[in-house]
């Protein structure tokens, strides 16, 4: 093969910048036993969430030593419960060298933005609770004031969504928070996109093709009953969405 | 500078070359120097309503492919002295309208003329998105139906999105509503959707209502804008669209039953 016949195919891929959400262990200290007993409980409140997700390891408020860190350790616990460790965010160099030794990725360091992780009973670990504490900085919401078009897409990858606008039949609104429409719903919305059940939809009139919140929908045809055409929230109840109208809450 | 003005609609069929026929006859008529692009390239027809299409030797493609002058493209009306027509190319495809081409065309005209109406093909493929591109203002036709009013709103969502306005970041191309094939007894039967339904539904505003009338297909068959059957409703509900596209206050007209007589008027009214 020539260089020319090489440079005429298409290449075999291409590199694209991707934002995830990804879950993050932030560890105090490091004793595998601990570690393991703590991870099993912890899965067991939500098993289906942590069902081979990628983690990463935060440093950032380690207070352990370093010489106790055993990466290879902590990634064979988590790898038998099926979590897969990925990198690590370091606090120091000897650190990043330990990390580096067991081949996770590094990732940069600083302003870990602190979401409460769908931890499902947060009161079941008072002290990790009361560590996170210190203010947490409420995601942004995102403000719409144009109307949201048939075919148009709007995503609030972090907090809630405000539309000042109609939400026209077609069009598909997304957001991990609450979704409030002060105009007619009338396309698709879905909240909680990342499993938050407590997100709510609100909505001045309901004629939606379909509410999704966490995962959990209806669609037009069985949302006609209540509230249609009139001002309502949506709200997740025991795993059904539950209309309620506005007027009434 | 020129007014770039689209003629769009999303839906075939609704009367978008009507319109921009009309309307570019309209502007010409009270004395601005106006021409009129047919877009809708390998499906023309803007030159057959115009009666123009005997006259056509270049087209649009020729121009943007520098086989041909503007001058020798574009058409001269023969009923209105300032109007010209720059028509499609029926042979070629639609992909032979690239922005820089139809930029460098739109530049040209706009040193020479006022206003540049835009017809634009129907859907939402490359073709539509070139007319649209370039526009300062929307003129788009809906008829009373709910798929056309949906796909009016879906070209309203690319307007703010894909135009050079918006690419830009400048102001927002201007929207007008022009609903067409409007028949109130139709609408007081329930058939159809009201003005008042569709202004809800796609909230931007009026431009005017064009009655649906015999009148507009006879115009259309025999080469002739219905703007200039002066004496027709739809004539004149065009005549007041492009009042109100000027500036001009105008009350709108023809949106209730011909038919009904003073006095069921006057029960309702009451």
């Amino acid at each position: 093969m020539s260089d020319s016949a090489a440079t005429d195919t298409k290449q075999s891929f291409q590199l694209k910048s991707a934002s995830v959400s990804l879950t993050a262990l932030e560890l105090y200290y490091f004793d595998n036993d601990e570690f393991e007993a703590n991870l099993r409980d912890k899965i067991s409140q939500a098993p289906g969430f942590f069902k081979d997700i990628p983690l990463i390891i935060s440093l950032e408020k380690y207070e352990g030593l370093d010489s106790e860190l055993d990466f290879f350790k902590m990634i064979g616990t988590c790898r038998r419960h099926n979590i897969h460790v990925i990198g690590v965010r370091a606090a120091n160099d000897d650190q990043r060298r330990l990390a580096r030794g067991a081949s996770l990725a590094l990732l940069p360091g600083g302003s870990l933005k602190e979401r409460p992780a769908p931890e499902a009973p947060a009161e079941a670990e008072p002290e990790a609770a009361a560590a996170q504490e210190p203010a947490n900085e409420p995601a942004p919401a995102k403000i719409i004031n144009q109307p949201v078009r048939s075919g148009q897409q709007v995503y609030a990858p972090e907090g809630d969504l405000i539309i000042l606008a109609p939400v026209q039949a077609g069009a598909e609104v997304l957001a991990a928070g609450n979704i409030h429409v002060y105009g007619p719903l009338r396309g698709r919305a879905l909240a909680g996109i990342h499993g938050a059940e407590s997100a709510r939809v609100f909505c001045q009139s309901l004629e939606a093709e379909l509410v999704s919140i966490a995962g959990h929908y209806k669609i037009s045809e069985d949302l006609q009953d209540i509230g249609w055409k009139s001002a309502v929230q949506i709200q997740l109840r025991d795993d059904v969405l539950v209309v309620t109208p506005l007027d009434k809450a | 500078m020129a007014r770039i003005i689209v003629v769009t609609s999303g839906k075939g069929g609704v009367g978008k070359t009507t319109t921009s026929a009309s309307i570019s006859t309209g502007l010409a008529k009270r004395g601005h120097k106006t021409v009129v692009i047919d877009f809708d390239v390998g499906l023309r027809n803007l030159d057959l309503i115009m009666n123009c299409e005997r006259r056509v030797v270049y087209d649009f493609v020729n121009v943007i492919q520098g086989e041909a002058t503007l001058n020798q493209a574009l058409i001269k009306d023969k009923r209105v002295e300032t109007l010209y027509i720059l028509p499609a190319s029926q042979t070629r495809e639609k992909e032979a309208l690239t922005k820089d081409g139809v930029e460098k065309v739109i530049n040209e005209l706009s040193e020479t003329f006022d206003y540049i109406v835009c017809d634009s093909p129907a859907g939402i493929e490359h073709g539509a998105l070139m007319a649209l591109y370039y526009a300062d203002e929307a003129i788009v036709v809906t008829n009373p139906e709910v798929s056309s009013v949906r796909d009016s709103d879906r070209i309203l969502g690319i307007l703010q999105s894909k135009s050079r306005r918006a690419e830009m970041g400048q102001d927002p191309v201007k929207e007008h509503l022009l609903l067409t094939r409007y028949n109130p007894d139709r609408v007081e039967k329930g058939e159809m959707l009201s003005v008042q339904d569709v202004e809800e539904i796609l909230a931007i505003p009026l431009l005017g209502v064009i009655p649906e009338s015999q009148i507009v297909l006879n115009a259309s068959n025999q080469g002739l804008p219905v703007i200039l059957e002066e004496q027709s409703d739809a004539g004149q509900a065009y005549e007041d669209a492009v009042a109100r596209l000027l500036g001009e206050e105008r009350e709108h007209r023809f949106m209730t039953s011909q038919k009904k007589g003073f006095f069921s008027r006057m029960f309702k009214g009451g």
